[in-house]
């Protein structure tokens, strides 16, 4: 019995070991490779060290995609927090239309964002999109949603708020479904008004739901490809090339698979960081909520 | 229970030490170049009298891109298998995607595909890394190619455009023949005649008449019965694709180049002032009579437009107007007709080309058995057949361009026989060859996105100049 109880730790252990090892195999090859000079061109490179990541910060092409993938993050987070979150207190008013509403809202999620970005591609097209079709007898039928780079940035951003909205307002309204009733009806008998109860009450202990789907919405818009590259293939110009675009274009289309690859480190480099900031964030408002509730 | 975890960390430190070892492996061992590679050609391996049954038995594997060339070759599959007892197995895939998919997989260097399609432009890219099996030694081979086949019957200049050096900027034509002619394109206008008529004009014989005429025809065209009819359709997209068909046939007509070559260096010369203002030229034509949406537009979209009288004009493939023209393909069929486009100064025309082509894999297991597919999807018996009984125009074949039946054929669309003879023997791949192909042209489609959006031509472009004087060398 002694050695089964001495080696049922490593035997536990085993699964979370291949998985780590997994993870970790392909990223470390990854980071190798990015050490070299590695491309189509030159199958048998040479050791360049740091070479590709001062070649990736010193490219203009780098900057601004990291600009675009910034907005856009920030943008689609922003959005869908917002909306997410006025659609969920909606619902959260539970009535027929409402509990309707719930089940039709999830529909975008079940759809692949390649193919969301595909429908709205025609839906958006100038000349035969519905869009248009319905905007036309306002006047405003002529609009080039994605000819123009600001157009083609919002109508992305624009994409991903239709598709994970929805995400975020199931989370918000878990949040809220699962929020404690007493200090809403001390609120109540104390004559607090609905203002007053969602800035001071609501809003507090509904931070921890929403802020994590802030950072799954922020951290997937960072790395976003799909969306923009099914409307807009990063154009007009650079003006939608985000940073996994960018690598795709270098490792897969040009086959500068180093650089491409160094690309994706410095994107996860973002990621990771902005994914520390923000979960050391949610512990803290994890806390203040709890004080609230209390 | 100090015991305990010392044998912990040892297990930790052994555990971490055997996942390691295959990424200090992977290390030792390179990037997976071709340390199997041969000298010899399995081409010499074929002794004896030429044998359509050698293979017999064996299950070649095809990945092919979703197009009418395609139909006619899957369409008459079981002649092949049928002659040689060879079977075929073969992936289709959409265009947006096809060469993603050949390109990942040619790259794995596994052989999941003998033979593939390709353009020329993709030896550029393919030939270097040693992916693509160099066939001369194949089509020198009496034993392994049978005397039909013909060499001599392809037109040279398609012939010569699979063939490089590998060297950048070396002139086509010579070193190994990375491919096979197939199917090729010549780029030229294609109309609606009932516009024309309608608002009584004329295919245009300058470029500047060009974009005279596509504004003409977007400002004209829907108050005489073609709603929402624009001027002409050309590619738009963020792609190499849009700099091939028409803005290059023009370029060159206009005797301009995408790059200087001197003593093997290469200089971006798409911005030099013949280029920003002809540039500048082309984008104003597309804002006067181009398709709204244009930076989305594939030719795909181009085609479908004309066949859906949307477009006035076409300028691109000869091929996307034919598809649209044949009878009961579009609503716009039978009121098609080619003309070979504006004349460059000096009455040039010359012509961009694409050349749809058949490769094998420098991997393939099964070398014999694809070289006779490859012979067979090329020769004269198939392609004929094609060309007559399917939609595989524009032959690579003198003999099927000549046969009577393909002529016939070919008869009833206005002006598509007398277009294609008066830019024949000028369309050739206008582009120096060089392997960063994709990205200069990529690079150059964003430009035009940029120039078309507003923004100063000689900035954008000399911007592009200097990013691609670092790759290209």
């Amino acid at each position: 019995m002694g050695w089964r109880i001495t080696l049922r730790p490593y035997v536990l252990i085993v699964p979370a070991l291949l998985l780590t090892c997994g993870i970790l195999y392909p990223f470390g090859l990854g980071l190798y490779y990015t050490l070299f000079d590695f491309s189509a061109s030159k199958p048998q490179p040479d050791m360049v060290r740091f070479e590709n990541y001062r070649a990736v910060f010193t490219q203009e092409a780098f900057w601004n995609s990291a600009w675009v993938t910034v907005l856009y993050a920030v943008g689609a987070a922003l959005a869908e927090t917002v909306l997410g979150v006025a659609v969920a207190l909606l619902l959260h008013r539970s009535t027929l239309i409402g509990r309707v509403l719930e089940k039709i809202l999830i529909l975008p999620l079940m759809i692949a964002p390649v193919i969301a970005a595909i429908i709205w591609k025609l839906m958006l097209q100038p000349s035969v999109g519905v869009v248009n079709h319905l905007l036309r007898p306002f006047g405003l039928g002529g609009v080039q949603w994605t000819d123009t780079p600001t157009g083609a940035l919002l109508s992305s951003i624009a994409v991903d708020v239709w598709v994970y909205t929805p995400f975020v307002a199931i989370l918000a309204l878990a949040g809220l479904r699962s929020l404690p009733t007493s200090p809403f009806e001390a609120a109540a008998v104390d004559g607090a008004g609905w203002w007053y109860t969602f800035r001071r009450l609501t809003l507090p202990m509904l931070w921890p739901y929403v802020l994590v789907a802030v950072i799954f919405r922020f951290m997937d818009s960072l790395k976003v490809f799909d969306i923009i590259y099914a409307l807009t293939e990063g154009g007009p110009g650079d003006s939608t090339v985000v940073l996994q675009i960018r690598a795709y274009l270098e490792a897969i289309r040009f086959q500068r698979y180093s650089f491409g690859i160094s690309y994706t480190i410095v994107l996860w480099a973002v990621v990771y960081l902005a994914a520390m900031v923000l979960v050391k964030h949610l512990g803290k408002i994890q806390r203040k909520a709890a004080e609230v509730t209390t | 229970m100090d015991t305990h975890v010392h044998d912990r960390r040892r297990f930790l430190a052994l555990a971490a030490g055997a996942a390691a070892a295959p990424l200090l492996t992977a290390c030792g061992a390179g990037f997976g170049g071709n340390d199997d590679k041969s000298d010899g050609s399995a081409a010499d391996d074929v002794t004896g009298s030429f044998d359509w049954k050698r293979e017999k038995g064996t299950t070649v594997k095809a990945l092919l891109n979703k197009h009418p060339y395609t139909d006619a070759l899957i369409a008459d599959l079981k002649s092949f298998t049928a002659k040689t007892g060879i079977e075929v197995e073969y992936d289709v895939f959409p265009e947006d995607n096809y060469f993603d998919k050949l390109t990942v997989d040619l790259s794995s260097g596994r052989a999941s595909y003998d033979v593939f399609m390709l353009g020329a432009y993709m030896v550029w890219q393919y030939g270097p890394p040693n992916w693509l099996e160099d066939l001369g030694p194949w089509m020198r081979n009496s034993s392994a190619t049978g005397a039909e086949w013909d060499q001599a019957d392809f037109f040279p200049n398609l012939l010569q455009a699979d063939q490089w050096s590998l060297k950048a900027g070396a002139p086509l034509g010579q070193g190994g023949q990375y491919a096979l002619p197939w199917g090729w394109e010549t780029n030229v206008v294609a109309y609606n005649t009932e516009v024309f008529r309608k608002l009584g004009v004329k295919p245009a014989e300058t470029f500047d008449e060009l974009t005279e005429l596509a504004g003409t025809i977007k400002r004209k065209a829907p108050g005489a019965g073609f709603d929402g009819m624009y001027g002409i359709a050309v590619r738009g997209s963020r792609s190499w694709a849009t700099i091939h068909p028409g803005f290059m046939t023009m370029y060159a007509r206009n005797g301009l180049k995408d790059f200087t070559v001197d003593g093997g260096k290469l200089t971006p010369a798409m911005n030099s002032p013949e280029a920003v203002a002809f540039t500048e030229d082309w984008a104003r034509m597309v804002k006067r009579g181009g398709p709204p949406s244009w930076t989305s537009y594939t030719w795909y979209q181009c085609s479908s437009d004309l066949g859906a009288k949307k477009a006035g004009m076409l300028f691109d493939a000869d091929t996307a107007a034919y598809f649209q023209a044949v009878k009961g393909a579009s609503p716009a069929s039978g009121k098609i007709a080619f003309h070979p486009g504006p004349q460059g100064p000096g009455g040039s025309l010359a012509t961009n080309m694409w050349i749809w082509s058949l490769g094998m894999n420098a991997k393939s297991k099964k070398k014999s058995a694809s070289w006779l597919f490859l012979q067979w999807a090329t020769g004269k018996e198939h392609l004929r057949k094609s060309a007559i009984t399917h939609n595989h125009i524009d032959p690579v074949r003198k003999s099927v361009a000549d046969d009577a039946a393909y002529k016939d054929k070919m008869r009833h669309l206005p002006g598509f026989l007398e277009t294609f003879e008066k830019v024949v023997d000028q369309t050739k791949i206008q582009f120096t060859p060089q392997a960063q192909f994709f990205d200069a042209t990529t690079s150059w489609a964003s430009a035009l996105q940029e120039i078309y959006g507003g923004k100063g031509a000689k900035p954008v472009l000399d911007g592009l100049a200097d990013d691609l004087a670092g790759k290209v060398g």
